[in-house]
């Protein structure tokens, strides 16, 4: 598994060349990548299942467990998955290289999260899924 | 007329504190829009702070208290049946008392205890309906009613709709959404997209709609928000916008200061515009730009509305 900065090194890569169809499953993969980083870092073993035919998303189903902050990211994952199939459905549309490079955006959208993530875990929770404090105190006491 | 166009007309306004600080543009450009469209607006008295972010995440029940007592004051003492919020977060927060207060006997007990050691009447799960500004406009008024009133189209102006996360997530607190057609989505949320459109915007396909800006970490760990947030700048001009339309203080602010530190951080210069949604349509309805605030927004954006012809 490539570490987080040869993911982001890759997804820079990729931004600069021409954006093609044949990117999508590279990004699909970078994106799984991301999300194995984040399940593993919780100590857990990344799932080789699929949800509604996606690694992507049973991996970011896992890496939410327990912790709602993660669906924060739920939209973007499903976002990558969207575009995954526009493209391989239908490599030669004239809007290719755009909903090419807007994979890429999103892609990167999800490597951000997770990254920043990574370093700060509560990212996202003071938002839209936020964790109370108080209920860590007093689990702890119990 | 429908039962939420009828009831929608006059509702307790909630501005919450964002409102009153940085996001006065949006506070500006609400009332500016409902008093152009004919909708009355009664602020809620003595409002007090709905609880976010900060004291959700220290103790949850005392957000719950401290959003329900707006809900209380607003039904008990103003007799309304209805709390329009334009603030995410505060939207977010009432929602979500709302939601604790008719599931968890826990919160019940309390908000009761903390309302009457502060003196007022318990607020009961019900009372009143907590809706968003989107919501507001678009049942009362609609895309047919808007159409009738514009003045200066927004024709040619390419958006990018930007909701932010607390406007539909977590998905269980906003049981109307998700209900079909005519009903809001958590996962692809268009009421913006519709009403900007109906005021004649072209909107773009914007993938990231929903996807977090590192919000309330803009101070704790800036360098992830300025990523985040120039990721979404990048990802609407390379939709094709030329704005993206906002309907949150913090989203707005967060969208407005991180185009400025990405240029200076990362040497990233974005030129998309970032207007709220109740600027562009309070303009498209003919109010001037500095009747919906638009000097009060960070960013500066009277040359490109004035090229749109909205000025």
């Amino acid at each position: 598994m490539r570490t987080i900065a040869e993911i982001g090194q890759r997804l820079d890569a990729l931004a600069a060349a021409e954006p093609v169809s044949a990117s999508a499953a590279e990004y699909l993969l970078l994106g799984e990548e991301v999300l194995e980083h984040w399940v593993s870092a919780r100590g857990m073993e990344p799932t080789q299942e699929e949800k509604e035919g996606f690694r992507l998303l049973a991996l970011h189903r896992q890496g939410a467990d327990k912790l709602p902050s993660f669906n924060a990211c739920r939209e973007t994952c499903r976002e990558l998955a969207y575009h995954y199939n526009l493209l391989t459905g239908q490599p030669d549309h004239p809007e290719a290289g755009q909903r090419a490079r807007m994979m890429g955006l999103v892609a990167n959208h999800l490597f951000y999260f997770v990254s920043g993530k990574m370093e700060t875990e509560e990212l996202g929770e003071f938002c839209c899924s936020s964790r109370s404090v108080r209920e860590t105190v007093d689990a702890g006491l119990s | 007329m429908s039962d939420k166009k009828t009831k929608y007309q006059e509702v307790a306004y909630y501005p919450g504190c964002a409102l009153e600080g940085g996001g006065h543009a949006y506070n500006r450009s609400t009332k500016a829009l409902g008093k152009k469209l004919g909708l009355k607006l009664k602020e809620v008295e003595n409002w007090n702070c709905c609880g976010a972010m900060e004291v959700k995440n220290i103790d949850p029940k005392i957000q719950t208290y401290l959003s329900s007592r707006v809900m209380s004051i607003a039904a008990n003492k103003m007799g309304m049946d209805t709390v329009m919020a334009p603030c995410n977060g505060c939207y977010h927060n009432l929602k979500k008392a709302e939601y604790d207060l008719a599931n968890d006997e826990a919160s019940v007990e309390v908000v009761d205890r903390i309302s009457k050691k502060s003196g007022h009447e318990t607020y009961q799960a019900g009372q009143v309906e907590t809706i968003h500004a989107l919501d507001w406009v678009k049942d009362t008024i609609g895309e047919e009613g808007l159409k009738e009133r514009v003045k200066n189209s927004l024709k040619d102006v390419k958006v990018a709709n930007y909701y932010g996360c607390m406007y539909t997530r977590p998905r269980h607190i906003f049981p109307e959404k998700d209900q079909g057609p005519g009903s809001e989505s958590t996962s692809k949320p268009h009421f913006m997209d519709d009403l900007l459109e109906a005021a004649g915007a072209e909107n773009v396909e914007f993938p990231l709609k929903t996807a977090c800006c590192g919000g309330a970490h803009t101070l704790s760990d800036s360098d992830t928000s300025t990523r985040l947030v120039v990721n979404i700048l990048q990802a609407a001009e390379a939709s094709g916008a030329e704005v993206i339309a906002t309907e949150c203080p913090t989203c707005h602010s967060g969208l407005e200061m991180h185009q400025i530190r990405a240029e200076s951080t990362l040497g990233i210069k974005t030129n998309v515009k970032i207007i709220y949604f109740t600027q562009l349509l309070g303009m498209a309805m003919g109010l001037k730009p500095k009747e919906v605030g638009l000097h009060e927004n960070v960013s500066d954006s009277f040359d490109f509305v004035k090229e749109k012809g909205l000025a």
